[in-house]
């Protein structure tokens, strides 16, 4: 399928998933939804470093809280609509990515991953410190209730984050099928046949860290008038690294199917679990399934999916 | 002799204390096939990894058709048409055989010429360089499910696949049977005749005796001879070097 019609697929998938959610009509259902697709997003954006270059990248809740606290400064300086925010938030967590690329180019495995964590640590102390949005106390950002068009505030947020999760999908699907995607892969695989091959693996390196940073922004970016009240310990949880690596490695890192599939299959059940027993349990339903994936399934649902096909096939032969 | 292909001038490189090459000149001529030979540590290795950007050597210079490489990354002097197979075969290994041949489709050959190849031009390519290389059958496995000798072919197919003008081959036949030598050299050879010069480094020395125009040898870092092959490995200081005193 082309890019192009693989997009205008997507969007009506999108729309019928908006059009049931509004006849369902329940506040909750947009609330949920909207973490999931959040998620949906970070997962993306944490592959396309993460599983595509096979770079891990523990500091994703810095580029997230990059995303949330950029809005979180323009409400303040100049309120403008979400969808600029996000676009900012893109740009900001963008650069911030190229720079933690240019740090890090030298780095690989464990040295690459505890960089990331690093940075997080050190944005989530300026952010602590930076009276201007909150610092350690935290800053309110009031949403308003109704919007026109779509009437609930949240209706509105969860429709731009639909979008997102569309459009980093598409991204990723795109980049799977083109020369970057190949490049990327020439990286996970062996940077030094790489670049015998002509590859040019840092600059590479800086376009996956930028793409993916400016993902995980824009899922922050919508995150301050979702919350009403945002503090470092919110914007930089756990959950955001512990849930972008968890996601795409039980789905499976190979293809953009699998942060989809991994977001939505975790996402759902941390909400049904926050409803049900207690949102105290979301981690450890994540770790024990990660274990689980790791050890039966290292290629994640997608990887499993796949083999069960090739031995069929082999059967049949 | 033709005009040349790579210049090497007083190419020296250390690690740490250990001088691992000293004063290195090196002149191939464009069509040439050379032989490189030398005992183990004796810096084969680290010539070519200086040569192709992967080592970084602080004295000396290398020129590659008639362009210094001072400061140029491996990918770059690769796009200029300078290709390497190495020691150990180095496969993408989540990609099919033809895929690993479409990379420097992709990025070494599409940036020399400034404009894209298109999918038909290719799977074209890719078709062609495979049945060369006798992997035409294999290009849906992947890396995995080849042989030691096929995964040898893989190497050298992605290395043409440059369009190289200049390709090392970096112990290209160690650990293969002697009909299998027979057909990497034979291989070799091919692409030879297409005009594509050849830098063998091998331990195999029937395969260098026959595969080998011109012989150097490398000893501790230094080169201690460069001529006729046949009269090289007469070389009394040659034999020293491999055999003793």
């Amino acid at each position: 399928m082309r890019s192009g019609t693989f997009l205008i697929v997507a969007a009506v998938i999108g729309a019928v998933i908006f059009a049931i959610a509004r006849v369902i009509d329940n506040e909750y259902v947009f609330f949920a939804g909207y973490t999931v697709l959040q998620y949906v997003v970070l997962a993306t954006a944490w592959n396309i470093l993460g599983g595509y270059t096979g770079y891990v990248n523990f500091g994703s809740a810095a580029f997230f809280a990059v995303g949330a606290y950029s809005t979180v400064f323009l409400h303040k300086l100049f309120p403008m609509p979400v969808p600029v925010l996000v676009i900012v938030a893109a740009v900001v967590s963008g650069l911030v990515g190229l720079g933690m690329g240019y740090l890090t180019l030298r780095l690989r495995g464990a040295f690459f991953a505890i960089a990331t964590l690093a940075l997080a640590v050190v944005l989530q102390t300026l952010v602590v410190n930076w009276n201007y949005v909150g610092g350690s106390r935290g800053a309110y950002v009031i949403r308003p209730q109704t919007i026109e068009l779509f009437g609930s505030y949240i209706q509105y947020l969860f429709f731009i984050m639909l979008v997102l999760a569309i459009v980093a999908l598409a991204t990723a699907r795109a980049i799977e099928r083109s020369a970057l995607g190949y490049g990327f892969a020439t990286i996970r695989d062996d940077e030094l046949a790489a670049e015998a091959s002509g590859v040019p693996t840092l600059k590479l390196k800086l376009v996956a860290t930028t793409l993916s940073g400016a993902f995980m922004g824009m899922a922050g970016a919508p995150f301050p008038y979702y919350i009403g009240f945002l503090q470092p310990q919110s914007a930089f949880g756990l959950e955001y690294a512990v849930n972008s690596i968890a996601m795409p490695m039980i789905g499976g890192t190979a293809t953009w199917v699998g942060p989809l599939v991994g977001a939505l299959l975790l996402g759902t059940l941390q909400q049904v679990a926050t409803v049900t027993i207690s949102s105290a349990v979301n981690l450890l339903l994540v770790g024990i399934l990660l274990v689980v994936f790791v050890i039966v399934a290292p290629n994640g649902l997608v990887g499993l999916v796949k083999s069960a096909f090739a031995s069929k096939a082999g059967r049949k032969k | 002799m033709n005009a040349p292909i790579l210049e090497v001038a007083g190419l020296g490189k250390r690690f740490g204390g250990f001088v691992a090459l000293e004063g290195i000149d090196l002149t191939v001529a464009k069509g040439e096939r050379l032989g490189l030979i030398g005992p183990n540590g004796s810096g084969k290795s680290t010539l070519v990894n200086c040569i192709c950007g992967t080592l970084t050597n602080e004295t000396g210079s290398v020129t590659f058709d008639g362009q210094d490489l001072a400061g140029m990354l491996t990918h770059e002097r690769t796009r200029l048409g300078m290709a390497r197979s190495f020691q150990l075969p180095r496969p993408f290994a989540s990609m099919t055989v033809a895929d690993n041949i479409r990379v420097p489709l992709l990025y070494a050959v599409n940036a020399r010429r400034g404009s894209k190849l298109t999918e038909a031009q290719i799977g074209d390519h890719c078709g062609e360089l495979l049945r060369l290389v006798g992997l035409a059958d294999r290009m849906r496995h992947y890396p995995r499910d080849l042989t030691q000798v096929d995964m040898r072919k893989l190497e050298l197919a992605r290395a043409m696949a440059v369009e190289p003008k200049l390709l090392i081959a970096d112990e290209a036949m160690a650990g293969l049977s002697g009909s299998e030598v027979h057909d990497i050299v034979s291989l070799l050879i091919t692409l030879n005749e297409r005009g594509v010069t050849v830098i063998l480094i091998e331990h195999i020395m029937s395969a260098v005796m026959r595969f080998s125009q011109r012989l150097v040898v490398l000893v501790s870092g230094k080169k201690i001879a460069d001529g006729n092959p046949d009269d090289v490995i007469r070389d009394p200081e040659v034999e020293r070097a491999y055999l003793g005193q």
